[in-house]
């Protein structure tokens, strides 16, 4: 249900920024912002989803709070982002999750890890659970390799159904015709800002995050973040195929490419959650969304504890400690994907459909005045 | 509140743009300074809180700007502003000065924003601040405190001891108690007088009432008169001020940049008896925005109504407050409770002699009114495109004119002329030595950059240092 005095103040707000244009240096909000003269739900959702909260344009703006005009766009858009999470996502009673979205996120993660534990147990018995594995296809004699292959598939698949039924809502709403997503050059453009976090420079000073001074520390993190992800992502895909195609079964050695990537990748987000929860810790509440805040906790800890989890397995893997660790591990993976779609990952799918509006506006804009 | 037995270098008063330029000028000179600005920390930084952009002279594009303005370019605009009322001397020192603030700016922290399409006409003559004059304001007191400079908030300075041309303390006071601060200098930059209504009064009568003050209300010019009542020699026209058509629902102070309306050349204007009273289409508006305060304050109540049809609402700026629709022109006279009969009659009458010509905003262009009076000369377009809008308008204060005189060393002249010996001022308190007169877009920080770093630099020289 769209909350309909957001709105409302979600047009007041907007209409103050494009009289007075001042951040229009600072990131793809405003200038989205200045093509347009009136605000309704779909503008706000397309612009709010645009907003990587770097929160320059709170400190900078003559009509922040106390001032009676009451201007605070980065609360303002997290607000609505999180009414876009909730309103896209796939089946609508499953919305709910994003509500208190940490215990839910907590909930589901600490079930998953009871779940696996509970079948190993009862499929495996206590015995293998704690022995010590030496080996080649170890992990396979805790879990074995249907568990480990076809539950985590489907659940991964059901994450993409939702988010491409997610995103394609979105793109709708936001009144685009899906043909005009065959456009290489605004991908191209859209994807090159999303990587580089074009939007967290704030026109080349930087997040106003955690606080007043300008810093380049939430942009650094989450990089570490996000190519972390992207490398354990390469990492469980080279392992993959090397089992499935090779035959080649886990444990891999330190140097293989499964365990460099996947090592790399797990320090990376172990450094850069670490260091975003931080931030997070310190960082001035005036321009923030609590639910939001909540949703960014849960995911950013999650994130920790997959990292985490995994490269202490790498560690203890010839213990006995591995069976457990093991459990653990995949109780956690299992919690990250089964609450992706409910979840602060949310914002991949929809910043990135509105950077690709973005980039077709701009095209189109620099077509007209060329 | 500072202690009373220590003597600083420099006393600064206020905490605006030429303010911080002097504090952190006169520190990096070594001297010990102390800034008191009168607002709490929210709205700490005068009116430069609300500047966009800084006029410079440059000899070649840069990142920036997209081509030179030199001396003598500048020198003329101001001349052409002013008509005369200026002070040659400082006022070529200011342009001469003004060079080297493209790199002391971002030295200090300030960030320019590269030119945009869309809404910057000034990108020869003026930088832009990325985000604006609140973010150079946040960047200039990051840089002051990071130099030691002490800073108090919400402590306004009501009086001053001077004794022939030398300064000898300040009183402050803060959270209801009263201090004396001793400085061997001190440089005063606390703004006009434009928020004061009292004082706005004595010139305009009761109709200052109704005027809307478009910046901070600390300017009181409590310091002005302090100097003034001292012997300082004023400059500028006491009655001068920088008045603006300004939507009237826009609040009392600090309304900023978003209030201004730029509908008036699109449609008619008339006034609380329905009149019209000037020619709305006389010259482009940037070129007009700043005579129709005046022309408004002499209304009466100080109200007028912008008319417009929907044909016009794509030609000018969006403005903070929607305007207000009618079905009709009768019903758009009533929704503002003035006589609907009338209306419909001043708008037939223009109407009928809006007889074409070929309508181009961007140019002064051929249509106009035929035997209208008073004409309209461009963008005399018929107002009868449904639905109709209308803009409630008053009068909105930017700055007023009247200040201190200074020499080149930022020194307020007494009125024997001669300089005092420690007393320097900078930023509106001084600008009308040299805009006497009219504006030019993004000038005012430009006095208050150069003088302020003048004054800062003597301050401390006077010091010491």
């Amino acid at each position: 249900m769209p909350d309909f005095d957001l709105v409302k103040d979600g047009a007041r707000q907007m209409t103050i920024c494009n009289a007075c244009r001042y951040c229009e240096g600072y990131c793809a909000v405003f200038p989205a912002m200045e093509q347009r003269r009136t605000f309704n739900k779909a503008d706000l959702t397309y612009l709010a989803n645009l907003c990587f909260d770097c929160r320059d344009c709170y400190y900078a703006c003559q009509y922040a709070p106390p001032h009676e005009f009451g201007v605070n766009v980065p609360k303002l858009m997290s607000e609505l982002r999180a009414d876009t999470y909730r309103e896209f996502t796939w089946p609508a009673i499953m919305s709910g999750l994003f509500n208190r979205n940490a215990l839910a996120v907590t909930a589901i993660t600490v079930a998953s890890i009871l779940i696996v534990l509970a079948l190993v147990l009862l499929f495996q018995g206590s015995d293998l659970l704690f022995a010590t594995h030496l080996g080649e296809g170890t992990f396979y004699r805790v879990v074995p390799f249907v568990a480990m292959t076809v539950p985590p598939s489907l659940i991964a698949i059901y994450g993409l159904v939702i988010f491409v039924v997610g995103a394609l809502r979105f793109w709708r709403e936001t009144q685009g015709p899906v043909a005009a997503l065959v456009n290489p050059a605004a991908l191209w453009r859209a994807t090159k800002d999303a990587f580089g976090l074009a939007y967290m420079k704030g026109g080349g000073a930087g997040c106003n995050y955690p606080a007043e001074q300008f810093s380049r520390a939430r942009m650094w993190h989450h990089h570490l973040v996000f190519y972390g992800f992207l490398l354990d992502f390469a990492a469980t895909s080279i392992a993959a195929f090397y089992d499935h195609f090779l035959g080649w079964q886990a444990p891999y050695p330190y140097f293989s490419a499964p365990v460099v990537l996947g090592t790399t990748g797990g320090i990376g987000l172990i450094v850069g959650t670490v260091g975003l929860l931080y931030l997070k810790w310190i960082s001035d509440r005036a321009p923030a969304d609590s639910s939001m805040f909540g949703m960014d906790v849960a995911f950013l800890a999650l994130l920790f504890l997959t990292s985490f989890t995994g490269l202490l397995l790498l560690a203890l893997r010839e213990t006995s400690a591995m069976g457990t660790l093991l459990v653990i591990h995949l109780g956690v993976v299992a919690g990250l994907f089964i609450t992706l779609p409910y979840g602060k990952f949310a914002h991949v799918v929809y910043r990135y459909a509105a950077l690709v509006r973005y980039s077709i506006e701009q095209l189109r804009a620099e077509t007209h005045s060329s | 509140m500072a202690d009373s037995n220590y003597v600083y270098d420099v006393l600064v008063v206020g905490g605006g743009n030429a303010a911080l330029c002097a504090a952190i000028t006169a520190r990096r000179a070594g001297a010990s300074v102390l800034v008191l600005e009168c607002a709490t920390k929210d709205f700490r930084g005068g009116n430069s809180r609300h500047t966009r952009d800084i006029r410079y002279m440059h000899r070649a594009a840069t990142d920036f700007v997209i081509s030179a303005y030199d001396e003598e370019e500048f020198w003329r605009d101001l001349l052409g502003v002013t008509g005369g009322a200026t002070n040659e001397h400082l006022a070529r020192l200011t342009i001469r000065e003004s060079e080297t603030l493209g790199d002391w700016m971002p030295a200090n922290g300030v960030r320019w924003q590269k030119p945009l399409r869309g809404t910057l006409h000034l990108t020869r003559s003026n930088l832009f601040m990325l985000g604006g004059g609140k973010a150079m304001m946040n960047a200039y007191y990051d840089t002051a405190a990071k130099l030691g400079v002490e800073l108090h908030y919400e402590t306004e300075v009501r009086e001053l001891k001077i004794s022939d041309g030398d300064f000898l303390s300040a009183e402050a006071a803060c959270n209801g108690r009263i201090g004396t601060i001793a400085a061997k200098a001190i440089v005063v930059a606390s703004g006009g007088f434009e928020a004061n209504i009292p004082w706005l009064k004595e010139y305009w009568g009761e109709a200052a009432e109704n005027f809307v003050i478009r910046g901070t209300p600390h300017n009181q010019g409590t310091m002005l008169k302090q100097l003034l009542q001292h012997g300082a020699k004023p400059v500028g026209d006491p009655r001068g001020c920088h008045a603006v058509a300004l939507d009237a629902r826009a609040p009392k102070f600090d309304g900023g940049i978003v209030t201004r309306l730029d509908s008036v050349p699109f449609g008619i204007v008339v006034n609380k008896k329905v009149k019209r009273f000037y020619d709305e289409g006389e010259d482009f508006w940037p070129k007009r925005y700043a005579i129709w305060g005046k022309l408004i304050a002499e209304q009466p109540e100080q109200i007028a109504y912008s008319i417009i049809d929907s044909k016009a609402l794509p030609h000018f700026m969006p403005s903070v407050f929607p305007p207000i629709e009618a079905g009709s022109i009768a019903e758009l006279a009533r929704a503002f409770e003035i006589d609907p009969n009338a209306l419909v009659s001043v708008v037939d009458e223009y109407n009928r002699s809006a007889k074409g010509g070929r309508f181009d905003p961007g140019t002064l262009d051929e249509c106009r009114s035929e035997g209208l009076d008073p004409p309209k000369s461009h963008w005399a377009r018929p107002i009868d495109t449904p639905p109709y809008y209308g803009y409630p308008l008053r009068p909105g204060i930017t700055f007023t004119y009247l200040g201190v005189a200074v020499n080149e060393q930022a020194r307020v002249v007494m009125q024997d002329d001669r300089p005092g010996k420690n007393i320097f001022a900078a930023g509106e308190v001084m600008a009308g030595n040299i805009l006497g007169r009219g504006y030019l877009a993004g000038f005012g920080l430009t006095i208050g950059s150069v003088f302020g770093r003048i004054a800062g630099r003597e301050a401390a020289r006077h010091a010491g240092f």
